[in-house]
């Protein structure tokens, strides 16, 4: 049998319309080392409004799962958040207690990990899977109560029911891939942070997967926030991309503009780099120096990089400016305009 | 014309099923040639999913397993029947270089170990200094200085510098060619372009080939000379890289390339993407086309044989579909926008 997704895809958004449902305001995650604190998550702020995917790229190492694990209250030692708010519905996050937190996770932010896949317990069906997040939060249900959402949830994500009975190691990567989607959802969430879903997925599988977030997105006006590097994959996913680069958010735009008009070197260098199978291009070499996350040098992270770069950029950090309407980008070049 | 530098001519490889063991084979490789010529070097791209085969062919041509059925020969002399001597030569002359640039290195070692294995191992040079001196050579070919990464140890690299160090390591043995297995894949965007750069510069300056493995399409479009494309262990499509990409002629290649995400978000996918768990595809096809299962344009007698690679178009271009059977009156349907009959 084969599995067919028949979706919509529905008008991507307008920017700057809806409620609001996550504000982080200058999150800080630093890692403990013998030599000093490595600033994974540098001064980030940015908010994810109702039933919007927003991307979140960089390359490794650049504090994108940092980010989300902070959302989540997830930062393990030696991370620590050193200060900010992250706000969900206006309720402060960073100052919860663990029996608090409990209550948030999964039922109002739920999670795909990286590599969710392996997450799948492999000696329980998929069916007891599911129910044991449902009954976990919600208390016992009556069977035939919980075998129907369960149902209903593995069809919302465009896999047959006989996957129902099934364990893990009977489906394939892009199926379990689907189930940990179907688990992410399974309590209504507010958020579903989603760290690099397709990655390690065939591009037909990445591509199902993709569109399977996307219609889970539509049908339950769930907001995303997707981690991954894929460029060609987010421009097909998301409303809106932030990149970060070396813990810091250098820009953050609708994903039309960011294509059209990438305006951070980074960005630029980023859509630049992207291999493309319409044309042929010479290739865009650079050089991947990155300081040292421990000792950043005053002004602009991406100066060693930055072929813009000028005095100012090597004294004064560029703050996080709106420089067009919904569009803000941390760069010296565009604040004298 | 002389030799071919490699030739596998009809290889199977089936995993499991030996004397002693029960249940179902694994075919992973099913009657594939590819020929490597000796002169111009060129960078041939083996494609496909996981499970295609493409890691079966790469330990094949590097030895670490030998074919079920068929001949894997390296300047007209058969590998699996080399002596050691010739073994040794033939492992020299043919390099590897992995996906995965964080696995490959022993993490108490400094980085020089690994040339210094080498050179060793082959007995390269006959004093420190003219050791020094190819490691610095080979070192510059990648773009980097010794003095900069030979003390080091690999944690302080990042992993854009650790593959270069492994094709740089890989070149020191001037080989004739560098088996690549989805060298990019673990490398940041940003710095993908110079690995790549790389290959090409050793392909042309230094006459090196390469069997580039990968599953990413778009960068073999913007280096690779020829494509194959395997799907579940034979070649469904093959030809000039640019060309197969452009016209695409299987309709698996067709679902592939259509399913490529485009980094424009004005356009979106194309065509319809369809999945099958990978059990029901095995047992399904007994006989005949691999692709049946997912096929959409299907026909009764593609379940009757395997199709055989039908000239599809110039430079070499074929593609293994019953729908290309005869050019006058094959007129592949789906695509709209290129519905070229097949004998252009």
């Amino acid at each position: 049998m084969s599995v067919t997704l028949s979706h919509q895809i529905g008008e991507r958004r307008p920017a700057g319309t809806e409620n609001v449902v996550l504000e982080v305001h200058n999150l800080k995650v630093y890692y403990t080392t013998p030599t000093g604190d490595v600033r994974a998550v540098d001064d980030v702020s940015f908010e994810i409004r109702e039933g919007e995917i927003v991307g979140l790229v960089g390359e490794s190492g650049c504090g994108k799962t940092t980010t989300a694990m902070a959302i989540l209250r997830l930062v393990q030692s030696p991370g620590r958040i050193v200060g900010g708010q992250i706000l969900l519905d206006g309720q402060d996050l960073v100052r919860l207690n663990e029996r608090e937190l409990r209550e948030i996770r999964w039922t109002r932010i739920s999670l795909i990990p990286q590599g969710a896949m392996n997450s799948l317990n492999p000696v329980m069906r998929i069916k007891d899977q599911i129910g044991d997040a449902i009954e976990t939060h919600e208390g016992r249900l009556p069977r035939k109560e919980l075998q129907e959402r369960i149902l209903k949830l593995l069809a919302m994500v465009g896999l047959p029911s006989r996957v129902y009975h099934m364990y893990p190691h009977e489906l394939s990567g892009g199926m379990k891939q689907r189930v940990c989607i179907a688990m992410a959802i399974v309590l209504n969430p507010t958020l579903v942070i989603a760290d690099e879903p397709t990655s390690a997925l065939d591009v037909v599988v990445q591509r199902v997967v993709g569109e399977t977030l996307l219609e889970v997105k539509n049908r339950l006006g769930v907001s995303m926030i997707l981690i991954g590097h894929d460029m060609g994959l987010m421009a097909q996913l998301v409303d809106r991309i932030a990149v970060m680069y070396a813990g810091r958010l250098v820009e953050l735009s609708d994903v039309y503009s960011l294509f059209k008009e990438p305006l951070h070197p980074y960005t630029q260098l980023l859509i630049e780099s992207i291999p493309s199978i319409k044309e042929r291009k010479p290739l865009k070499l650079t050089e991947g120096l990155t300081h040292d996350l421990r000792n950043p040098p005053p002004g602009c992270i991406f100066q060693l990089r930055c072929p813009h770069v000028t005095d100012k950029c090597r004294e004064v950090v560029p703050p996080l400016l709106e420089v067009q309407p919904h569009r803000r980008v941390a760069c010296h070049l565009y604040y004298d305009v | 014309m002389s030799q071919p530098l490699l030739e596998i001519e009809n290889v199977t490889k089936v995993y499991g099923g030996g004397f002693l063991q029960r249940g179902p084979v694994t075919v992973a490789l099913q009657d594939l040639s590819l020929t490597i010529q000796q002169e111009p070097a060129k960078i041939i791209t083996v494609a496909g999913e996981s499970g295609s085969g493409k890691t079966t062919l790469a330990n094949l041509v590097l030895g670490f397993i030998k074919p079920t059925a068929g001949h894997i020969r390296y300047r007209g002399q058969e590998v699996a029947a080399m002596t050691p001597q010739e073994l040794k030569q033939y492992r020299r002359e043919v390099q590897a270089v992995f996906q995965d640039p964080y696995e490959v290195y022993n993490p108490f070692y400094r980085v020089k170990h690994v040339f210094d294995m080498a050179i060793r191992n082959f007995h390269l040079a006959r004093s420190r200094q003219e050791a020094r001196e190819m490691v610095e050579e080979a070192l510059n070919v990648v773009g980097m200085r010794g003095e900069e990464v030979l003390e080091k140890y690999p944690h302080q690299l990042s992993g854009g510098q650790r593959q270069r160090i492994m094709v740089a390591r890989a070149y020191l043995l001037k080989p004739r060619l560098i088996v690549a297995d989805e060298p990019v894949s673990m490398v940041d965007a940003s710095l993908r372009a110079m690995i790549l750069d790389i290959m090409l510069r050793l392909r042309d300056e230094h006459g090196i080939s390469f069997l580039y493995i990968t599953h990413d399409l778009s960068t073999a479009y913007q280096i690779g000379d020829e494509i194959y494309l395997l799907y579940q262990g034979t070649v469904a499509e093959r030809g000039d890289t640019v060309e197969v990409i452009d016209h695409p002629k299987h309709p698996y290649v067709q679902l592939l390339i259509d399913s490529i995400p485009v980094p424009d978000p004005t356009i979106r996918w194309g065509g319809r993407a369809t999945t099958v768990d990978d059990e029901e595809m095995r047992v399904n096809v007994h006989s005949g086309c691999r692709f049946y299962p997912r096929c959409d344009q299907r026909m009764e007698r593609c379940l009757q044989s395997i199709p055989p690679l039908y000239p599809v178009g110039p430079k070499g271009h074929e593609a293994a579909c019953f729908l290309y059977e005869e050019p006058s009156q094959a007129t592949p349907t789906t695509r709209s926008e290129e519905a070229v009959p097949a004998a252009d």
